[in-house]
């Protein structure tokens, strides 16, 4: 195919630029594994479930159990504390979304929400403060729960109610809620 | 002014090595014979302070690598074996500890003297950019190093610094999170996360050692700056080569520092880390009181004064992004902040602000350490994107020597064999 000099893009020009963008396609696809091999692998991904006896943890109690390598706090509040939560307007929260894992994220952070019905007075949330993920003080019977009953995290100060809503501090958002269903009134499986 | 070479290959070795890797020519031309200002004061003699403990802390490094155990299960019994049984384990162990502690004050200084002497300044930008990408390295390698530990305070290091990337989740939901999974590669902080910390923590001294290679050939193309802040005019009376006139003064200021590192070393090992530290890592506890070592403290002290999540993780990031353009922010014509009459005292706020931050990134963020947190915090941005771009402007400069020479041969008299300005021209202005 013969060029001139009023052709100024010629074939050699399409050969060259397909041929860099193809081997530019190449090595990104290439990259690919380099950085996937550092995400959670299979082991890590396999949810696993934990069942939980709810049986020895008294009104005002608390536990914590681990899931995925993280604590979650399990409490039974008192009738006071989940009126409380009940009561808390949705406009006066820092973060007005419920935090639930399989909620679309659109829910109010109601108590109805974060907890199940019929079991208003379990609270399951993810024992790690949303700021920097530190885990908040308020699980043992002496520990500070800050102003609001709930958690205080003593890394940065953030406090958290009984409902696990982030109040006061740096946290941006409320305690997450993991996946959880009651297999009896005593025993739920988280996962 | 890159230097002429002015090596003689003397024997047929030499010679025959010369035409073909000229590394001896190299050497000569940077370590022996470069041409250095001859008024350079003992702020000068960090940088080879810094190299040498660059050096300290890859041998040691080396060492204790051959008896640490990158596993969450027996990482932190791995270094108490070190500690109680490896011969000079201990040694090894305190010398890495508080080299890294002295390597920070090092850093430091040698950083605040390029503020004060305007070392960043036409023409080494580059110069100063490699420095700060060789403290970014620094703070990335110390922060990996303190987490292998795996004590209670490294463990939350690792877990609060993971986490200041899902502050992105508030930018694109989701992406943080991912961000910080893959950091991790699991869903907390776990034998997979400690692994790579290694790797890295093992990778990236030998890119500072690389960065450092630049910062030294980028110093060798402007030559040094000095404390009167002008460039050399005549090598010949104003510079002596740097071995033996440098490498002697070095050497001297290396030994005085080595007294300082080898008192902490030998009698207070662990006063500048943390006793929680020596509790194995416990993913269920949080200490009551995280503190990062001590040199981190000011940036942390920043990241804390922020009310909110992101906009503290941006205001720590941006405390040393700043510094990356300093050297266009700073309008004024004169380098040294020993003629700049105004600028001086600015300085020394900026000293006693970053101090003041170190402190109060020791104290819980409440009350009056959060309220002084702030201002501190206002005042070191306030310093570099305000005051150094109009003061600069403001600012009429006090009178200082015309050159080196004059500044050194003051009163007219004979120095050294050279014959000096008259006294006159020393208080001439440029």
């Amino acid at each position: 195919m013969a060029t001139t000099m009023d052709d100024p893009v010629t074939r050699r020009d399409f050969i060259h630029i397909a041929a860099t963008a193809f081997a530019g396609v190449g090595a990104a696809a290439a990259l690919w594994p380099l950085i996937d091999q550092m995400n959670p692998d299979a082991t890590a991904l396999s949810l696993g479930s934990v069942e939980i006896d709810l049986a020895p943890v008294q009104e005002g109690q608390a536990i914590t159990v681990v899931w995925r390598g993280k604590p979650i706090f399990v409490r039974n509040r008192t009738p006071k504390e989940v009126e409380e939560a009940k009561a808390v307007p949705i406009d006066e929260l820092k973060d007005p979304i419920a935090r639930v894992m399989g909620l679309t994220g659109e829910e109010p952070a109601t108590d109805q929400n974060l907890t199940k019905g019929g079991h208003e007075k379990w609270l399951i949330a993810i024992g790690i403060c949303t700021h920097l993920g530190c885990i908040p003080k308020g699980q043992k019977p002496g520990d500070e729960r800050g102003e609001y009953g709930g958690w205080f995290c003593p890394c940065h100060g953030s406090q958290y109610d009984t409902a696990g809503r982030i109040r006061k501090g740096p946290a941006p958002r409320n305690l997450e809620i993991p996946p959880y269903q009651f297999e009896s009134d005593t025993k739920i499986k988280i996962g | 002014m890159a230097h002429q070479s002015n090596y003689q290959p003397k024997t047929a070795f030499t010679r025959w090595m010369d035409s073909r890797l000229p590394v001896i020519r190299m050497a000569y031309d940077t370590i022996l014979d470069f041409p250095t200002p001859r008024n350079l004061n003992y702020m000068w003699t960090f940088g080879g302070i810094l190299t040498f403990f660059l050096g300290l802390q890859i041998i040691t490094g080396v060492i204790l690598a051959m008896h640490y155990t990158a596993d969450t299960s027996v990482a932190f019994d791995s270094i108490e074996y070190l500690m109680r049984n490896v011969n000079y384990g201990w040694l090894m162990r305190y010398t890495h500890a508080v080299g890294a502690s002295m390597f920070f004050v090092a850093v430091y200084l040698h950083i605040f003297r390029g503020l004060y002497y305007g070392s960043y300044k036409a023409p080494r930008e580059i110069l100063w950019i490699i420095g700060v990408l060789i403290f970014l390295a620094m703070i990335a390698t110390s922060f990996m190093g303190y987490s292998l530990v795996w004590g209670q305070m490294s463990f939350w290091a690792v877990t609060v610094i993971t986490n200041l990337f899902s502050s992105l989740d508030s930018i694109v939901n989701g992406l943080g999170t991912a961000i910080v999974q893959w950091i991790w590669g699991d869903f907390s902080v776990s034998d997979a996360t400690l692994n790579r910390l290694f790797s890295l923590h093992y990778l990236l001294p030998f890119v500072i050692a690389g960065l450092v290679g630049l910062h030294i050939w980028a110093l060798h193309v402007p030559g040094n700056n000095n404390p009167i802040g002008v460039d050399l005019r005549d090598p010949k009376r104003e510079a002596v080569p740097f071995h033996p006139y440098y490498t002697a003064k070095d050497l001297f200021a290396l030994t005085a520092f080595l007294l300082l590192f080898a008192y902490f070393v030998f009698y207070l090992p662990d006063y500048l880390g943390h006793a929680d530290n020596y509790i194995k890592a416990n993913p269920l506890q949080t200490p009551p009181h995280i503190v990062p070592e001590w040199y981190f403290l000011p940036f942390y002290a920043i990241l804390r004064a922020i009310p909110s999540k992101l906009g503290g993780v941006i205001a720590m990031f941006s405390s040393i992004g700043v510094l990356f353009f300093i050297p266009w922010l700073d309008t004024s014509s004169e380098r040294s902040a020993r003629y700049r009459p105004i600028y001086k005292w600015f300085f020394w706020l900026l000293a006693i602000a970053c101090v003041a931050l170190g402190y109060l990134g020791s104290k819980p963020p409440e009350g009056g350490y959060l309220v002084a947190a702030r201002i501190f915090t206002a005042y070191y941005f306030i310093h570099f994107l305000i005051i150094m771009p109009i003061v600069g402007v403001i600012e009429t400069p006090k009178p200082r020597p015309r050159t080196i020479a004059d500044a050194i041969f003051k009163g007219g008299g004979q120095a050294s064999g050279y014959a000096a300005q008259p006294a006159a021209a020393a208080a001439e202005k440029r």
